[in-house]
C-alpha cells in the first residue's frame, strides 16, 4: 500500500461501503476511485476484489478493459482530443500533431512537470463544432493552435492562482 | 436554471448545452447576469436552455417578446451590452447579430419536432415549464391504461429503434411484457458513440424529463419498476443534468414507489460507462451494467427474454424513448402519419464535420439526403466542394454525391449497402483521402473491438496491414491485385464472421471508399458504376 495514503485508504473504504450493495457496483465504484484519486492505482485492486468477492483478476480485467480508467496517476489537467471522423473532417489529424509536439507528449503519456496528460477519445458529441477537445470536465469546439495555446496559457495562469 | 420568475418578468435565454458552452455561452451568460445587475429596472430573468439545434449560430441569445423570441448570434461577450441597448424585448432590432424571430429561421420553419418540441424551449429542470409544453401528458395517458394497450399503441406507431439497428420497439416491448419475471429492467441506452451523431445528447441537456417519462412509460407497458441510463463519460454536462433532473421528478412525485399517486413504482439511475465504443452495443452495455468487461454477448437468449442480471429488459436508444411520450399523447396514428414506406414517425438528423450549417434538425423520413445538406447545411464550411458524406457513424457507408438523392428511409439506405444508424452524417470536402478514412475504419475497429470474435479482434489489424499493402506506391500492379482480393476476403469474414455490428459493419466503410473512390488507393476507377471492387477482385 505504499503509493496512496491513510487517508486515500480511507476514503476508498467509504466508497466500498457505500456502493457495495448496489448491483453491479464496479463501474460505480471504479468511476469513484477515479474521481478521488485521478487514477485507479494497482494497490485499490485487491480491496476492491475483497470487497465484491471477486479475483483480483478480474478486476484488473475490467479496469484495463475501459479506456476511461487509468492505472497511472495523470497530469493535473488531463486534456483529450478527439480523433473520430467528424473532428478527421475539420483537420485534427494536423491539431493532434500540433499538441503533440507543443505539449512534448505523445497519447497516454504524461509531460515532464505533471501538468498535463494527453489521451485520445473518439467523439466528444461535439461534432457541429469540430475539430474538439476536452480540458478535465471542459469540452472546446472549433478548436485550432491559436486557441489551444491560449487556453493552455489560462490553465497555467489559474493553476498558479491558486496556489 | 433560474427558477425565480416574478411577474412578467422579461426572459432570456443562453443554451447551457455542451456545443453551446464548447462556443462561450457560459461567458455570454455571465456577461448578461453582469449587465443584469447594474440594470435592477430591466426586471430580467436568464434561462439556461437547451440548444435550438442551429450550433453554427451558438452562443445564440433569445430574448422573450410579444412577436414570439427573436435570435441573436453567434454572440461574443462583448456583444451583450450592445444588444441590450437596442430595447431587444421590444421587437426585431437593427442590431447587426439579430436574426429576427427564431421561429422564422428557415432551418426551425423546414422542420417537423415531435421528440424535439421542447428542446431549446424550456427550461430543462424546470418541472412547471415542461408540464406547460404539455410534459407528463403522455404518462397522464399511460397511467389509465393497461400495459398491453401501451404496448399495442407504442406498436401501432411504427417506432423503431433510433439507435441505428431501426427494430420495431413495440415488438421488443411486447416480448418483455409476454416474459413473465419478479424483477423486469428498463435501460435506456446513452452511449452514444458514433461520430457525427450529438441527438442524444442535445436531448439530455435540452429536455431530459422526456426521457425520465419515456422511461416511465415503457417501465409501465412492461412491469418493469427500474430503469438505468447507461452514459457515456465523454457527456459530463448531461449527467449533470440527467442527474438533476431526476432528483427534480423524484421530489415532484414522477419516479418513486407511487407514480403520481397511482401507486405505481419506478425507480431511475444513470450509470457511466468508461470510454468503451462497444458498450453501445446492447449486450455489451448490459456486461458493463452488471459490472463487467463490456464483452458481447451471443443471441439468442435476447436481452428481452434474458437482459440484464439475467431478467427481462427493455434496451432501447434515448431518442426512441423521447419519442414515446408524444405517442401516447398525440396518439399513434399521427406518430404513424409522419414518414415514408416502413420508416414512420420523425428522425433527429445531425449534420457535422466540414459543413456551414452544422447542428441538429428533427424531420418525417422520406427527405432525400442531398436535401438536407444542401437547404440545412449549405456546403462546406471550407468553402470547398463536398467530396463525400459519411452516414450512420464509423460503421456507416461513405457516399459520393450520385448517391446523394437517397430518401430518409432504413430500406432505401440498405438498398445501397449503406445504413441511416442514429442520423449523424459527417461531410468532407475534396481534400479527403478516401484511403485514410478506411484505414482509419479499420484501426478504429482495433482500438474499440471488445475482442470476442476472431475476424473482428484480428480481422482489424490485418485490416490496416492489407490497407498500407495496398496503398504503398512500390507495389506492382499483380501484387495490388492480390492486396485487394486479400482485403474483400478480409471484409467477408468480419462481416460474416461476427457477432455483432462492431466487426460485421466495419466493412462497410472500407468497401464503399473503395467502391466509389478507387483512385484513392492508386486503383484505376472502374468504367460502371454497378461493378464494385468486390467483383473485381475476383473473390465470387
Amino acid at each position: 500500500m505504499s503509493s496512496i495514503s491513510t487517508t486515500d485508504i480511507h476514503k476508498i473504504y467509504d466508497l466500498l461501503e457505500y456502493h457495495k450493495t448496489q448491483p453491479g457496483a464496479l463501474l460505480p465504484i471504479l468511476h469513484g476511485v477515479q474521481e478521488e484519486l485521478g487514477y485507479v492505482p494497482p494497490d485499490v485492486v485487491p480491496m476492491i476484489a475483497a470487497t465484491l468477492n471477486q479475483s483480483n483478476a478480474e478486476i484488473h480485467g475490467v479496469i484495463s478493459f475501459y479506456h476511461h480508467f487509468l492505472a497511472h496517476k495523470p497530469g493535473l489537467n488531463k486534456i483529450s482530443i478527439c480523433r473520430a471522423e467528424s473532428c478527421q473532417a475539420m483537420g485534427s489529424a494536423g491539431l493532434e500533431q500540433s499538441i503533440k509536439q507543443r505539449l512534448d507528449i505523445d497519447y497516454h503519456q504524461t509531460t515532464q512537470d505533471g501538468k498535463y496528460s494527453l489521451e485520445p477519445v473518439y467523439c466528444l458529441g461535439n461534432c457541429a463544432c469540430s475539430p474538439a477537445i476536452r480540458i478535465d470536465d471542459q469540452i472546446y469546439g472549433d478548436m485550432n493552435l491559436p486557441k489551444f495555446n491560449a487556453l493552455l496559457d489560462a490553465l497555467v495562469t489559474y493553476t498558479l492562482e491558486l496556489k | 436554471m433560474n427558477s425565480s420568475t416574478a411577474a412578467k418578468a422579461n426572459r432570456v435565454f443562453v443554451s447551457l448545452d455542451t456545443s453551446a458552452l464548447s462556443k462561450g455561452s457560459e461567458q455570454v451568460a455571465q456577461q448578461i447576469q453582469q449587465w443584469l445587475a447594474k440594470q435592477p429596472e430591466m426586471n430580467v430573468t436568464l434561462v439556461r436552455n437547451g440548444t435550438r439545434g442551429m450550433v453554427w449560430l451558438e452562443p445564440l441569445l433569445e430574448f422573450e417578446t410579444a412577436l414570439g423570441r427573436i435570435a441573436y448570434g453567434p454572440v461574443r461577450p462583448e456583444d451583450v451590452a450592445d444588444i441590450f441597448r437596442e430595447q431587444p424585448f421590444a421587437g426585431i432590432s437593427d442590431h447587426p447579430l439579430c436574426l429576427g424571430l427564431t421561429d422564422n429561421l428557415p432551418w426551425m420553419k423546414k422542420q417537423q419536432r415531435l421528440t424535439f418540441a421542447r428542446v431549446g424551449l424550456i427550461d430543462p429542470l424546470d418541472i412547471e415549464d415542461y408540464i406547460r409544453y404539455d410534459g407528463f401528458s403522455g404518462l397522464k395517458i399511460a397511467l389509465t391504461k393497461s400495459p398491453q394497450q401501451i404496448v399495442a399503441q407504442v406498436k401501432e406507431s411504427g417506432l423503431r429503434g433510433r439507435g441505428g439497428a431501426a427494430f420495431p420497439t413495440g415488438i421488443k416491448w411486447q416480448t418483455v411484457l409476454d416474459t413473465p419475471a419478479e424483477q423486469k429492467y428498463i435501460v435506456c441506452n446513452a452511449d452514444e458513440g458514433d461520430s457525427g451523431t450529438f441527438a442524444d445528447r442535445m436531448l439530455m441537456e435540452g429536455d431530459p424529463l422526456v426521457l425520465i417519462e419515456g422511461m416511465l412509460i415503457a417501465g409501465l407497458a412492461v412491469g418493469a419498476t427500474q430503469g438505468y441510463i447507461y452514459l457515456r463519460s465523454e457527456y459530463p454536462q448531461a449527467h449533470k443534468i440527467m442527474n438533476m433532473a431526476i432528483d427534480r421528478a423524484q421530489a415532484a412525485g414522477y419516479l418513486g414507489d407511487n407514480i403520481c399517486g397511482s401507486g405505481k413504482r419506478f425507480a431511475l439511475e444513470v450509470r457511466l460507462g468508461a470510454g468503451a465504443y462497444i458498450c453501445g452495443e446492447e449486450t455489451s452495455l448490459l456486461e458493463s451494467l452488471e459490472g463487467k468487461r463490456g464483452v458481447v454477448r451471443a443471441k439468442p437468449p435476447l436481452p428481452a427474454i434474458e437482459g440484464l442480471f439475467g431478467q427481462p429488459t427493455v434496451v432501447n436508444n434515448v431518442i426512441s424513448l423521447a419519442s414515446v411520450p408524444i405517442i401516447l399523447s398525440r396518439g399513434s396514428e399521427f406518430y404513424r402519419d409522419f414518414g415514408i414506406g416502413r420508416s414512420r414517425g420523425t428522425i433527429p438528423m445531425q449534420l457535422a464535420g466540414n459543413i456551414a450549417q452544422a447542428g441538429l434538425l428533427e424531420l418525417a423520413f422520406g427527405v432525400s439526403l442531398g436535401e438536407l445538406l444542401e437547404d440545412f447545411g449549405g456546403g462546406c464550411k471550407t468553402k470547398r466542394p463536398m467530396r463525400s458524406v459519411q452516414v450512420g457513424g464509423p460503421l456507416g457507408a461513405y457516399l459520393p454525391p450520385e448517391q446523394w438523392s437517397t430518401p430518409i428511409d432504413y430500406e432505401a439506405f440498405a438498398k445501397i449497402d449503406a445504413v441511416l444508424g442514429h442520423g449523424g452524417v459527417v461531410v468532407f470536402d475534396d481534400t479527403v483521402d478516401m484511403a485514410a478514412q478506411a484505414r482509419f475504419a479499420m484501426e478504429f475497429c482495433v482500438v474499440e473491438s471488445c475482442g470476442k470474435c476472431t475476424p473482428c479482434r484480428i480481422g482489424a489489424v490485418r485490416g490496416v496491414e492489407v490497407i498500407d499493402k495496398l496503398t504503398a506506391e512500390h507495389d506492382s500492379h499483380n501484387q495490388r491485385q492480390q492486396s485487394l482480393s486479400l482485403l474483400n476476403d478480409l471484409c467477408d469474414t468480419m462481416e460474416f464472421g461476427s457477432l455483432c455490428a462492431m466487426g460485421g459493419m466495419t466493412p462497410f466503410p472500407v468497401r464503399s471508399a473503395l467502391k466509389y473512390y478507387p483512385a484513392d488507393f492508386g486503383l484505376t476507377p472502374l468504367p460502371d458504376d454497378t461493378h464494385t471492387s468486390h467483383q473485381e477482385s475476383g473473390t465470387k
